[in-house]
């Protein structure tokens, strides 16, 4: 599956224009197994833009995105989870008046073969199936720390909780790539730490490859290891923590120019705080 | 009084739940079984408007596949009854000379209403919302257009005459007579109670795949498309071909229905399955509760009580009343012909007091009664 170089997910020049607007603009970005990966950049950058071409939302207008070796471009979106890229979106987007296990377990959906016959006639191997299923997204709720809230309906979970079942579901997809986007958007500290906690886990425990979307500078430099910055659609820095930092281009998209030569001395700590 | 029943009802409770399950069903299905029995040494003659109940129930139990369970409003159902219908009476009209046993037509009827489904929704499937209702209604207005149009064509280019005179449908009059079943040697005919059996014997089979088509991987990703159409694109579930097969099961189930109405009514014409059939099946699902199978059949019941016990009565009472006090506009009513004024002032207060319907399933309820209570929240403020 994995190309013998490790990556597992490449953009080469992609662009994604709206008319006349260039979302975003021939970015080139390599991300390698294993990686967790940022994507940042000051408010329409084109950062969802860039999420929505990887997980199949929008087709690139020209450029390529290669996902473990296969191109993506044009795949629908139900196509590119099947071939293992997971999402979360934004501002939450759960199946609202289904149980948390419901959410899950539409999250396999991909990776089950139950069709319409199967479900009327429920043989031996269905009933296995959809028991096997059950199981395992009980285990993907514990796993996220939604322990005994299957039944829960998912809107009446508190916020925290519902950011974690959207980790689950897309999760129950078996990604190989997940994309989240603004994962700690609306915590507050003591559930941003946990998420973070949890993300590291997904990789570690997982092995699963992240690249994720955020604001928060705290959590950006806390957990990737590397980051890509855009600013109007382009490409402007990329490297690690450390790197991004210490780039006066980021600081002046960021903050603006006289900022950017006032701060560049100290390296930006002014900027994003420590990690 | 009160004492009396908890003394009745003491033993009851004391069963086990299993236990108590297993009795209610054993005699539910018992009474429905002996009921053309009751209905004969009883003298009631409603066996013959029971099957016609059936026949709209199962129907409205197809159209909550489409509507319940995947969110997709389809203004035209009644299309796909008047398909599966005509089917059965095309393979069957004697003039046609095909004569086809019913048990082969019957199963014919659903396979055609079916792919009408998938080819009405092929196209149609990726428009959301609105415009697929418009175009379900729009498909509800052509078919039986068609069927009177289909009665006398003549089809020229230029010298070739690809067909002359030929007679599909019958035009306005309809097909009649249409071909009954035979089971071994007995014909189904004017008694109603082998009718009864057999709509019965369909009703158990759709009400058992709305149960099991809902707790399946399938139907969850109904119910997902119907939660956020996106989202479910992203979780893996293609949401053409989740919709197109909510439409074609649906559009099966009508076939059924529409088989079962041809050879028992022994007649069809286009007049039958008008756009006021659409809505009135409409009503069933929304009045019972969508996406609640319980609540769609008592939901359905309760209309056609509505429509032939009560308005019927309530006609008698009006003209005797009007007779004795001498009022002649009372006297000469029809209530049934206001049926379409109470159907519409029904839903509209089923909408007010309680949009999920009588018997809501329970993520309707929860939908619903959150967004009240916010609304409640947010006047407060």
């Amino acid at each position: 599956m994995t190309s013998s170089n490790g990556v597992v997910l490449e953009a080469r020049k992609i662009t994604k224009q709206f008319g006349g607007l260039t979302a975003v603009n021939e970015v080139d970005l390599v991300i390698r197994k294993g990686t967790i990966a940022s994507l940042i950049g000051p408010n329409g950058a084109g950062k969802t833009t860039f999420f929505n071409m990887v997980s199949g939302f929008y087709r690139p207008t020209s450029g390529q995105m290669i996902f473990q070796g296969k191109e993506t471009n044009g795949l629908r979106p139900n196509r590119i989870t099947g071939l293992g890229i997971g999402r979360t979106f934004q501002n939450i987007r759960l199946f609202a008046n289904m149980s948390a296990l419901e959410n899950v377990l539409v999250g396999m959906h991909c990776r089950l073969t139950t069709g319409w016959v199967g479900a009327l006639l429920r043989p031996p191997a269905v009933v296995q199936e959809e028991a096997r299923a059950r199981r395992r997204a009980l285990e993907l709720l514990a796993y996220v720390g939604l322990e005994g809230q299957g039944d829960t309906i998912a809107k009446n979970l508190p916020y925290g909780l519902q950011r974690r079942l959207e980790i689950a579901r897309a999760l129950a997809t078996d990604p190989q790539l997940l994309l989240l986007d603004e994962p700690t958007a609306g915590m507050n500290p003591q559930e941003t730490v946990d998420a973070m906690a949890l993300i590291k886990r997904l990789r570690d425990e997982l092995g699963i490859t992240i690249l994720l979307i955020e604001h928060d500078m705290k959590v950006v430099m806390g957990i990737s290891e590397q980051i890509t910055v855009l600013d109007y659609g382009t490409k402007i820095a990329e490297g690690t923590p450390e790197q991004v930092r210490a780039n006066p281009r980021v600081i002046e998209a960021y903050l603006g120019k006289g900022v950017a030569y006032a701060l560049a001395d100290t390296g930006g700590a002014g900027v994003y705080g420590t990690p | 009084m009160r004492q009396v029943w908890q003394a009745i009802l003491a033993p009851w409770q004391t069963l086990p739940a299993r236990q108590r399950r297993i009795i209610t069903w054993g005699v539910g299905i018992l009474l429905l079984l002996v009921f053309p029995v009751l209905d004969r040494s009883l003298k009631w003659q409603t066996l013959n408007d029971v099957t016609d109940v059936l026949v709209l129930v199962i129907l409205a139990l197809g159209l909550n596949i489409v509507v319940g369970y995947a969110g997709l409003l389809d203004l035209g159902y009644a299309a796909f009854f008047a398909i599966g219908a005509y089917t059965t009476g095309i393979l069957t009209w004697p003039p046609h000379g095909l004569e086809w046993n019913f048990w082969v037509v019957i199963w014919a009827a659903v396979v055609v209403a079916a792919l009408c489904g998938i080819m009405i929704g092929t196209p149609t499937l990726r428009l959301r919302g609105d415009y697929l209702a418009i175009v379900t209604l729009a498909f509800g207005e052509i078919v039986p257009i068609v069927m009177r149009n289909l009665g006398n064509q003549t089809v020229s280019i230029g010298p070739w005459r690809l067909m002359e005179n030929f007679n599909l449908t019958n035009g306005v009059q309809g097909l009649n007579p249409v071909g009954r079943p035979w089971i071994g040697g007995f014909e189904f005919g004017f008694d109603p109670a082998p009718w009864y059996y057999l709509i019965l014997l369909i009703a158990a089979f759709v009400i058992f795949a709305n149960v099991r088509l809902q707790d399946s991987r399938l139907g969850r990703a109904w119910m997902a498309i119907r939660e956020d159409e996106s989202a479910a694109d992203a979780m893996g579930v293609d949401p053409i071909k989740t919709k197109l097969l909510a439409f074609a099961l649906g559009a099966s189930f009508s076939g059924f229905s529409g088989a079962f109405y041809a050879a028992k009514l022994q007649a069809i014409f286009p007049e039958l399955f008008k756009f006021n059939l659409s809505i009135m099946i409409l009503c069933m699902v929304i009045l019972g509760g969508m996406g609640n199978i319980k609540g769609v059949v008592i939901g359905g019941m309760l209309i056609q009580l509505f429509d032939r016990v009560v308005l019927t009565q309530t006609t008698l009472i009006a003209r005797g009343v009007g007779q004795t006090l001498n009022i002649a506009q009372l006297a000469t009513v029809d209530l049934s012909l206001w049926r379409w004024f109470f159907f519409g002032l029904a839903i509209v207060i089923i909408m007010v007091i309680k949009p999920e319907g009588l018997f809501p399933s329970a993520a309707r309820r929860a939908e619903l009664h959150e967004e009240v209570e916010e609304q409640e929240a947010g006047d407060d403020k």
